[in-house]
């Protein structure tokens, strides 16, 4: 790395001083591979060398649009298996596209090792340069360095796994038609959210391994499959009743009920799936637990690339490597992905991440090298130190969404922003505002933003209670209801029968009040199957 | 750190998303089919092939997960750019459905979310269209039509029409003969003259010189003779280029659509009838360069209409299904002459006509219209409950009989009775088999 940090320096400075205007990366909008690889060097000296980035390998891709419609329209993975909710989303952002209601995502980055970025065939140089700065150091320092990747995602084994799952999945289409795995991916998408185990334990992360363990556990079970053991007879129905209590105990104590990974559960204990069901199971839960970290660090990844992506480009345009053009063009594409309308605005929806995130980091900077008397009170640890980089480094590495907010929001930032909130009980005709962006409400203003980017908050909390496995086998669930949010109903009832259809055997919700231990509704497959008739 | 990897993915192959595309066109199927079937009304008779931008209700596609309800119990809320609002002030909630919930789920395609909308590509939009018209999966129509000749060359002939003289050819053949029988040319004629010339412009011509120039115009007399005996073109050397009539599908159609509008044609009797012209406007379109359609009307009395009315107007009156056919004879007459145009009619109906009229019905189609028209089907529209009574293709009204009779006469006259749309295409499947069977 500093070998050819020192085999370019000479370089630019001997084409500095022969012809000043050749200092340019490159002129014009068109983009070639030769610019694009000069222009990625220039970038990576100041990501590597200034930021002191540290990053996967890059492996930049250019693609077509269509291709870019494709990609993003199966979760931004280039090798998801098919799903024809994948075909929905697809045809609507066609859609959205042709009719000009959207533009299309510049980059898709992955998580992966090498991190591998999309770029589209139809961008500028300059918003290739933008995209390289923001995908291919922003986010790719951010995959890599961020605690929860680390913890939760497999970047090596990534794309094999992917690869492996999407074989997998035609191979079971191909042997027992598209309707069966539909319908098993089809309720498997429905308790994506609930197929981590978020309080429990880690996963185990390597993704290479678990595919080709698959591959032996179906080649062993074929190998030893003897249809006549199913004939035997059972001795469960001739226990004893004393006996039987015990081995309830037992059974409940080995489910290790309450269960959070609704997924994990159904893929382990089920009474009803075949193999290649729980299989399928197991390859959504792990594409769940990889989308795990994103979800939570929305604010702090697209803070950290559009933060990095600035710095750089500025970099760039006062070293003289960029035409004023290419800088503008960046600067207005830039302005237009941080814009935040105000809540009255009918562009609003809510806040936006790249805004929030780029906003604090650049505060943190501020805080960094010109602190006020208030950032002295607010942030003594840092404030005036002058190591913004490694503050910000620190943040990207050991925060998500939620902690980073209830850390670094500032008052400036809550100033700047206007953030005010909103006390909603809907047993009121009225909002109140409970806090605005003053010196009372910064706390409670930064507790609550905080809050609503918490994962535990946003999603229902929903765990697996208890199994009548002597009875009907009736699977409880139970709702733990903080304030008294309730769940959207039609949608509850469509998931809860996704889960029978997992599970065999009817499914019951309970919703319980979290401070009361009220029970607040009840409801379960069973009436649904009623009204039906 | 290596150089980065540039990948260039432009050419890999496209449609990666067709599979989804598919299933998820199979799993929205009822939905589609639903809009389909609204988008026929809307729709020309003349425009069911193109694709269609749909938009579909969600239901059925929809993906449920376990979210919380946008509203009810306790929350904080939090948005940007205050204004005017301290802390405890207090703001009335919009009213039910207004604008209240700006934060999670207004996003932009949030909006979109009760209604999804889509292309449907020609293909898949016929797909659907002709699922329930029971279509065999391949039709090939082999229409009896109408020829004009247009003539095609075939080689050429020694006898024809001087415009039609085939130069080369004739030149060549004559230019051979020429040389074959030593035919002097005009350069031989033209030298001996010269020569003559030469010889009587001096005045001491010698006795052998006198002798020499008898001899050349003797020589001169004889060329003459030769190029006078052997013509230039011989009516032997004509080629002509030969063509030979061949039949010509004619490329124009006219159709017909015929429609009791009286007040006993409901709406669901005019969307069957609609259907059944758009079929015979699908089946001639791929026939046919140029199609025109003719609307009629009738009521007691009978006019040509624009689509729009024909469909849609409301019209009070009795129900004389003759002066339909007379208004057809006169446009034909006046606007299509038979030789240039194949026409055909649909005509749709819910039976009732004024009673002794059917014989001037008879009489028209037989002496009048059926020598004209390539096809003429004729649909009676029932409703189910009638379905049942008239089982028996002989008994029905005095319109039914009358045509059934029209149609033992006339074996390109089709009549049937119909309930739903699953009934329509057999009316023009009996045709196409028939056709095929020719073929």
């Amino acid at each position: 790395m500093a070998e050819a940090a020192a085999k370019r320096a000479p370089e630019m400075e001997s084409g500095g001083v022969a012809e000043p205007e050749s200092r340019h990366l490159f002129e014009g909008s068109n983009w070639t591979f030769d610019t694009m690889g000069r222009t990625y060097d220039a970038i990576q000296e100041i990501a590597l060398n200034d930021l002191g980035l540290d990053v996967y390998p890059n492996q930049i891709e250019i693609i077509s649009s269509e291709q870019m419609l494709d990609a993003y329209s199966s979760i931004g993975m280039p090798l998801i298996y098919q799903h024809w909710s994948y075909g929905k989303r697809f045809v609507r952002e066609a859609q959205m596209y042709q009719k000009g209601y959207a533009g299309l995502a510049y980059e898709i980055v992955i998580n992966s090792n090498p991190c591998i970025s999309y770029n589209m065939e139809d961008s500028t140089m300059a918003m290739q340069a933008l995209v390289m700065a923001h995908a291919a150091f922003g986010h790719n320092h951010f995959f890599k360095n961020n605690y929860l990747f680390q913890q939760w995602t497999d970047a090596e084994g990534i794309l094999d796994y992917l690869e492996f799952a999407k074989r997998y999945v035609a191979k079971c289409e191909e042997r027992h038609s598209t309707a069966a795995v539909e319908e098993i991916l089809d309720a498997a998408h429905a308790l994506m959210d609930h197929g981590v185990f978020r309080y429990r334990r880690r996963p185990k992360l390597n993704l290479r391994e678990q595919a080709e363990r698959e591959r032996e556990r179906r080649q062993y079970q074929e190998r030893t499959f003897n249809d006549l053991w199913r004939t035997l007879p059972r001795n469960g129905a001739d226990m004893q009743p004393e006996q039987a209590d015990v081995e309830i105990e037992e059974r409940k104590t080995r489910l290790k009920l309450p269960e959070e990974n609704l997924l994990y559960f159904l893929e382990k204990n089920s009474p009803v799936l075949e193999p290649w069901q729980r299989e399928l199971l197991h390859i959504v839960r792990n594409i769940g637990q990889y989308f795990y970290p994103q979800k939570q660090t929305k604010v702090m990844n697209e803070g950290c690339a559009t933060f990095v992506h600035l710095y750089i480009m500025n970099q760039l345009y006062d070293k003289g490597l960029l035409p004023e053009g290419a800088m503008l063009e960046a600067l207005h594409s830039h302005s237009s992905v941080i814009f935040q309308p105000d809540f009255n605005d009918k562009r609003y929806s809510g806040i936006n991440p790249y805004a929030l995130g780029l906003a604090m980091m650049e505060d943190i900077k501020r805080i960094c090298v010109e602190p006020t008397p208030e950032d002295e009170e607010w942030f003594p640890e840092i404030a005036g130190s002058g190591d913004w980089r490694g503050t910000l480094k620190d943040a990207w590495a050991n925060y998500r969404d939620e902690s980073f907010i209830q850390q670094y929001l500032s008052p400036n930032v809550i100033r700047k922003m206007k953030l005010f909130l909103l006390a909603d009980d809907s047993t009121d005709t009225h909002f109140t505002v409970t806090d605005i962006h003053d010196e009372r409400g910064f706390r409670n203003v930064r507790r609550a933003l905080a809050r609503s980017y918490d994962l535990g908050a946003i999603e229902p909390d929903i765990q697996i209670v208890d199994v009548d496995l002597r009875g009907d086998r009736k699977l409880r669930l139970q709702h733990t209801m903080r304030d008294g949010v309730p769940l959207s109903e039609r949608s509850r009832d469509e998931v809860l029968k996704h889960i029978r259809r997992l599970w065999g055997y009817e499914v019951g919700l309970v919703g319980v009040e979290a401070d009361t231990d009220k029970t607040s509704y009840e409801v379960s497959t069973e009436d649904a199957a009623d009204e039906d008739d | 750190m290596a150089m980065p990897h540039f990948i260039d993915r432009r050419l890999n192959p496209k449609q990666k998303s067709l599979g989804n595309r598919q299933r998820f066109m199979r799993r929205a199927r009822a939905q589609i089919k639903e809009v389909v079937n609204k988008s026929i009304r809307e729709r020309n008779v003349s425009d069911i092939s193109n694709g269609e931008t749909i938009s579909i209700p969600t239901k059925g596609i929809g993906e449920p997960r376990f979210h919380h309800a946008p509203t009810g119990g306790r929350r904080d809320r939090i948005f940007t750019g205050n204004k005017e609002f301290n802390a405890g002030d207090r703001i009335p909630k919009p009213a039910e459905g207004g604008q209240g919930e700006g934060g999670k789920k207004a996003t932009d395609r949030g909006e979109g979310e009760d209604e999804f909308q889509f292309v449907l590509s020609r293909e898949e939009f016929l797909d659907m269209f002709f699922e329930d018209l029971e279509l065999p999966d391949l039709v090939k129509t082999s229409l009896k039509e109408v020829c004009s000749y247009k003539p095609h060359r075939a080689g050429f002939a020694s006898s024809g029409s001087p415009t039609n003289i085939n130069v080369l050819r004739t030149m060549r053949n004559s230019f051979g003969r020429r040389i074959a029988l030593k035919r002097p040319t005009s350069g031989d004629e033209d030298g001996l003259t010269q020569r003559i010339l030469d010889l009587e412009a001096r005045s001491d011509l010698t006795p052998d010189e006198r002798l020499w120039m008898a001899e050349l115009h003797k020589q001169l007399e004889e060329l003459k003779c030769r190029r006078r005996a052997i013509p230039y073109v011989d009516p032997f050397d004509l080629r002509y280029n030969r063509y030979e009539n061949h039949p010509e599908p004619n490329t124009n159609a006219v159709m017909f659509c015929l429609m009791d509008v009286s007040g006993s044609m409901g709406e669901r009797e005019k969307d069957l009838a609609k259907r059944f012209f758009m079929i015979l406007h699908m089946f001639l379109k791929r026939r046919y360069e140029r199609i025109e359609v003719v609307f009629v009307r009738h009521t007691h009395e009978a006019q040509e209409v624009d689509e729009e009315t024909f469909f849609y107007s409301r019209e009070t009156g009795g129900t004389v299904v003759s002066s339909a056919l007379k208004e057809m004879l006169e446009i034909v007459h006046d606007r299509y002459p038979p030789g240039e145009w194949n026409i055909y009619t649909a005509q749709a109906s819910d039976g009732d006509n004024f009673s002794g009229d059917a014989e001037k019905c008879i009489e028209l189609l037989d002496t009048a219209l059926m020598p004209l028209c390539q096809y003429y089907a004729y649909v009676e529209i029932l409703d189910e409950r009638e379905m049942e009574l008239f089982q028996d293709p002989e008994k029905g009204t005095a319109l039914w009989q009358a045509y059934r009779a029209v149609g033992a006469s006339w074996p390109n006259f089709e009549t049937k009775r119909i309930a739903g749309p699953g009934d329509i295409y057999p009316v023009f499947r009996e045709l196409f088999a028939k056709q095929a069977a020719d073929g």
